[in-house]
């Protein structure tokens, strides 16, 4: 995010240095003008049109069609806030909105702890074969959300021979039914998010790591820092952006959360592991209650937005006090 | 960090010892899908599990191609993730050269909506986008997951920054003055300059079209047009479930990513961690 500022600046100067520049004959300049806005918006016009039909429209009319009731052939009819009612008095949606919380922070809080271990760990100048660790660590990255629900699914299978009941059934763990067990299913959607992503939020604190000038280093060992006063008031602060970030896209993610639940526990799905998205999918396109799933796409995207204002909130709150030691 | 080197060897040990422990855990799920891959079912379904690879890899693989259209469903993926990757980079490139090059009124406000879509969840106009789609009669027909794919925010943002800072305005009065039109100086100019962003944002792309499930699954329902992502799912359907297979799918539909990745990881690390940081 800083460095988007520093170019935004950038580019700034450029544009005002450009607008003095050209001294050239007075008609050419004003033909200029007039091309450069004809192609400028064409240019631009294929996201315009296209979010137009895909983007604008949509959006629209699912405020309009929460307050109708269809099934997606037959008449429309108009119901007021009715749908919104059904889904707020359904204890499934508000067990859809719990799941998809406790997943979200089963999955990603400590997710975000060990990346930053790791990268520091990665970062550190004693370490040898870092480019080993950085590939292993971030192959998982590589596989699609399906694959990595897949292999899980069959990793946490109910049987006395998957391999996580065998494992603990070697200390005496009678075997669980993963599937259908309340923490059972979030503990096992919960470990596919932490594997996918744990990588990928390493290198991304790595790099930002990496991009600490280390003369802030030096100068703290000279006025005689000691390791953790240097972690704290230089690595830290300066990772801000990168950690506000990474909790911002795991926040989101985690609420749009999907594809693990759909395939651990069959195209059904269940209780115990249905998400919020989940819900609004069976909901339009098991049952044909379009009515209803628009209102919970329109309470997802509030839901959404509720979170990111908070994130930026506390973003903003905890680097602010921190940035106050560095100076 | 730059840690003084006096430090105990102890700690230095732990660190490698969390970091074996890790990557361990992070290969793991890959090893054992191989050897669910090349197991039968009966060894599978054994207690201790099997560690060992089997010899069942080509049969394990046959009930994959009977079960579901293995290599049309990787076609279609490949065909949807490339054509939008391709569609994505040349529109993003030319509105995003638009924004950082060109002066037209109203340039600041219409950009800063694009960066507002970006906020907005792909699931709030899902139900309608779908009926759009009903309409133009593209349901299980690939259209309905490439025409929608070419629009990309974040590619256009991206693209902006890129070429605001990497293409110098001298260069671009320079062509003017010779007499290029703003098409030729996009051509020219513009596309060698940012052929790095073009490898970096089609990775990007790429990855996350290949990935994509929730739309796909909506849209293309007919099974000859799944993508793989999709038809690996079916493959949970059977009521007894034969693991083996299922893992052969998955593992063979995996190993293209990883062999593609293993090839060109620098290149991946470094996309990943510039389109996170820009």
């Amino acid at each position: 995010m800083a460095r988007l500022q520093r170019d935004a600046g950038k580019s700034n100067d450029h544009n005002t240095m450009s607008n003095k520049e050209p001294q050239e004959p007075k008609k050419r300049s004003f033909s200029q003008r007039q091309r450069n806005m004809a192609s400028g918006y064409m240019f631009i016009s294929p996201f315009y049109l296209l979010f137009a039909v895909f983007g604008v429209f949509p959006i629209l009319y699912s405020f309009y069609l929460a307050f109708f009731r269809w099934d997606g052939l037959g008449d429309m009819e108009y119901v007021g806030f009715n749908n919104f009612n059904i889904i707020f008095n359904d204890p499934l949606f508000w067990k859809s909105l719990y799941n998809t919380i406790v997943i979200g922070l089963m999955g990603t809080a400590p997710q975000l702890i060990v990346a930053l271990l790791l990268a520091f760990a990665l970062n550190s100048v004693l370490i040898k074969y870092k480019s080993v660790f950085r590939l292993a660590i971030f192959l998982p990255y590589v596989t699609s959300i399906v694959a990595v629900a897949i292999v899980f699914s069959v990793i946490f299978s109910n049987q006395e021979s998957g391999l996580v009941n065998a494992f603990l059934g070697m200390f005496g763990v009678e075997p669980i039914t993963w599937t259908r067990a309340e923490w059972g299913t979030k503990v096992a959607i919960a470990t596919m998010i932490f594997w996918r992503w744990v990588g990928y939020n390493t290198i991304i604190y790595l790099a930002g790591m990496q991009a600490i000038p280390s003369d802030l280093y030096e100068a703290a060992k000279i006025d005689g820092a000691s390791l953790r006063q240097q972690i704290w008031h230089i690595t830290i602060p300066m990772l801000k952006p990168f950690i506000i970030f990474t909790v911002f896209t795991s926040t989101i993610g985690a609420l749009q959360i999907f594809a693990e639940p759909h395939i651990f526990q069959g195209r059904a799905g269940r209780p115990e592991g249905m998400s919020i998205v989940l819900y609004l999918y069976r909901d339009a396109f098991g049952s044909n209650f379009f009515g209803t799933a628009s209102a919970t796409a329109i309470v997802l995207f509030f839901i959404i937005i509720v979170f990111s204002t908070m994130n930026l909130y506390f973003a903003n709150r905890i680097g602010r006090s921190k940035k106050v030691g560095v100076k | 960090m730059e840690t003084n080197k006096k430090k105990a060897p102890v700690a230095k040990y732990l660190v490698y010892l969390g970091l074996i422990v890790v990557s361990l855990g992070s290969l793991f799920p890959f090893y054992w899908m191989f050897v669910m891959a090349t197991n039968p079912n009966s060894m599978i379904n054994q207690t201790p599990p099997v560690m060992i690879p089997g010899s069942n890899m080509v049969s394990n693989f046959q009930l994959v191609l009977d079960s579901i259209p293995f290599w049309g469903a990787m076609l279609n993926s490949l065909i949807v993730s490339s054509t939008i990757t391709i569609g994505v980079l040349i529109l993003c490139s030319l509105a995003g050269f638009a924004f950082a090059k060109l002066e037209f009124p109203g340039r600041t406000m219409l950009f800063v909506f694009i960066l507002g879509t970006m906020m907005i969840p792909p699931q709030l106009g899902l139900i309608p986008t779908y009926f759009i789609i009903t309409q133009l009669g593209w349901l299980s027909d690939l259209r309905a997951v490439i025409v929608p794919g070419l629009m990309n925010a974040f590619g256009i943002f991206w693209m902006r920054q890129y070429i605001s800072s990497a293409v110098p305005d001298s260069i671009i009065e320079a062509a003017r003055i010779d007499g290029c039109s703003n098409f030729r100086i996009y051509w020219n100019i513009i596309i060698p300059t940012i052929l790095p962003a073009f490898a970096t944002l089609g990775i990007i792309v790429f990855m996350a079209i290949w990935g994509d499930y929730l739309w796909p699954l909506v849209v293309l329902q007919d099974q000859s047009m799944h993508t793989i992502q999709v038809a690996l799912r079916s493959l949970m359907d059977d009521r007894v479930r034969d693991y083996g297979m299922i893992l052969s799918g998955t593992f063979w539909a995996t190993v293209p990513l990883i062999v593609i990745f293993l090839l060109f990881n620098k290149l991946f690390i470094k996309s990943i961690t510039d389109g996170a940081v820009k």
